[in-house]
């Protein structure tokens, strides 16, 4: 120990304790944080429809859209027609995403596994995404009528595509060293795809699911809104030609929750299925 | 010790047992840039031989690894494994990689039967199960089988796949630059651990590495190549004692051979 350097030795001084000062925004709980911006979006909604600075028709006060929240909620529970809208719009939507996850995996098998596929096949799946597949239905109308099957066909179509890149780019992301492993264990191709390209790309074709999920939705909506017919589109569609804007926020509403619905299901069987992917993989693949 | 060195690869008189691996006028040119990468490289490994190949990177190490592997076809030149010509991947080669790869969605043992499993089938895998187990406590893993690889450390997931090579038994071991991934303690440790294990088993091993220290500390005799094209220049035999300890790093012996290698290296590596 020298001059300079006085107290070093053991027992002297204070402990050096100190407290790190975290923003008092980053402090509130999540539930009163989520609380309070919802408090606050409403209010000033609800300040500006009843100062009369928008017009009703344009946007309705809460109290409004809450009566006709409460009026659909109770048509829907009592099985009303409602309620038969909302049960064909949800088949549209299963039907649909069922076909693109069938169309979307095989597509993405054939382009992330073979050559064929990625030099082919690949360029027109590429040309046909860049176009506006909305554009589409009315096509889908005159093929397969103003039935369900016309909002099928939109809802899968435009699910369709999401899946196919993101099966392909899954294939595609087992690593030369997972790739030469197999080799060298002497592992067939099919045995490659199933037991290391498919476990591996599930992260991914997972993402591609979400977005596909969020993509069917809109399909069948749109479908429903060009191509009438019974679904929760046209629902919206009729309510919005009445000027019936509470009706239209509060269908919206509902129509989230079937939306929500489709999206936790497909992140819990990405849960249940890449369970693995949640830690960083420090003695796995480099 | 002495350092002896056979610039015409011939066998080691020493040697009275049989050769396990034979690599006759090897030569392998890659076709899209017409790359020499190997030119009449001739290697005879005898049975329970510990080789290391060491030499600048693109020197064609990796090359020959990968066709002693029978993953790569020769371009000339004749490669014999156990008496018959490797044509392709083979059970009785086991092969480590830089990185541990295991599968992230197999538990430890599963990851270790996969070699059979691919091979002979799941039923296979299930009978072999006890033998993994018996891998696993011969690197100190006995507790860690039924856990997932994101719970292992590197080093725990290196001698997973140390087990993982050795589940076929089989006759030659090619370990590419297998630890140097890992950090150097554990690393010394992993070199420990593989020299107990080829002496055990009386292992018959070929090592590519980086390292000067891990050639020396592992090895029998260390092959040192040069690139352009790529080519065994010397042959050097390690008649260090065994088993070896880590405290030999420092001794001059050691230090002579290490040195004697880098020299021969040196001149081409800073050309």
């Amino acid at each position: 120990m020298t001059d300079t350097t006085p107290e070093t030795g053991p027992n002297t001084g204070p402990d050096t304790i100190w407290i790190e000062h975290e923003a008092l925004i980053d402090r509130i709980p999540r539930w009163v944080a989520m609380t309070l911006l919802f408090v606050v979006v409403v209010g000033i909604w609800d300040l500006v429809t009843r100062m009369g600075w928008v017009s009703r028709i344009i946007l309705p006060t809460p109290g409004e859209t809450l009566d006709d929240l409460i009026f659909v909620g109770q048509n829907l529970m009592s099985g009303g027609y409602m309620l038969e809208a909302l049960w064909t719009t949800t088949l549209t939507v299963f039907y649909g995403f069922v076909i693109a996850i069938g169309i979307g995996f095989s597509l993405g098998v054939l382009v992330g596994e073979t050559k064929f596929g990625e030099r082919a096949v690949m360029p027109y799946l590429v040309a046909i995404d860049t176009m506006p597949k909305v554009a589409f239905a009315p096509l889908f109308i005159a093929w397969l009528g103003f039935d369900i099957a016309s909002k099928v066909a939109l809802a899968a179509f435009i699910a369709t595509f999401p899946i196919v890149v993101a099966t392909a780019a899954g294939l595609y992301a087992a690593s030369e060293n997972e790739r030469m492993l197999f080799k060298s264990i002497g592992a067939t191709r099919m045995q490659t795809l199933l037991r290391l390209k498919l476990p591996n790309g599930l992260p991914y074709i997972f993402t591609g699911l979400k977005i596909a999920a969020v993509g069917v939705m809109a399909g069948a909506i749109t479908g429903e809104f060009l191509g009438g017919g019974r679904g929760f589109g046209a629902l919206i569609r009729q309510s919005a030609s009445q000027l019936d804007t509470p009706r239209v926020f509060a269908l919206i509403l509902y129509l989230s929750l079937l939306g929500l619905a489709l999206y936790f299901s497909v992140v819990w069987m990405q849960r249940r299925f890449v369970f693995w992917n949640k830690s960083e993989r420090p003695g796995g693949v480099g | 010790m002495q350092v002896e060195t056979n610039p015409t690869n011939a066998v080691p008189a020493a040697s009275l047992t049989r050769p396990v691996y034979q690599i006759e006028r090897l030569s392998k040119t890659y076709a899209r840039n017409k790359l020499v990468a190997l030119s009449d490289v001739n290697l005879s490994i005898n049975k329970g031989e510990f080789v290391s190949v060491i030499g600048s990177s693109g020197c064609g190490k990796s090359t020959l690894l990968k066709i002693m592997a029978g993953l790569l076809p020769p371009t000339k030149g004749r490669v014999v494994l156990e008496g018959k010509p490797v044509m392709g991947p083979r059970p009785d080669i086991g092969m480590m990689f830089q990185q541990a790869t295991l599968l992230p969605w197999k538990t430890t043992i599963e990851n270790i039967l996969l070699p059979i499993e691919m091979r002979e089938g799941r039923a296979a895998a299930r009978d072999a199960r006890g033998r993994a187990m018996d891998l696993l406590t011969l690197v100190g893993l006995g507790d860690f089988a039924n856990v997932f690889p994101g719970e292992l450390s590197g080093g725990m997931a290196q001698r997973a796949s140390i087990c993982r090579m050795l589940v076929s038994d089989p006759a030659m071991l090619l370990l590419d630059e297998p630890f140097s991934a890992l950090d150097e303690l554990t690393r010394d440790f992993m070199n420990m651990e593989l020299q107990r294990i080829c002496f055990e088993r009386n292992a018959t091993a070929f090592l590519v590495t980086h390292s000067l220290a891990e050639a020396v500390f592992l090895s029998d005799r260390i092959l040192v190549m040069k690139a352009r094209p790529g080519r065994i220049v010397e042959d050097i035999r390690i008649d260090l004692p065994r088993p070896r300890t880590l405290e030999m790093i420092n001794t001059p012996q050691f230090g002579e051979i290490v040195a004697h290698i880098r020299d021969l290296l040196g001149r081409e590596a800073y050309v």
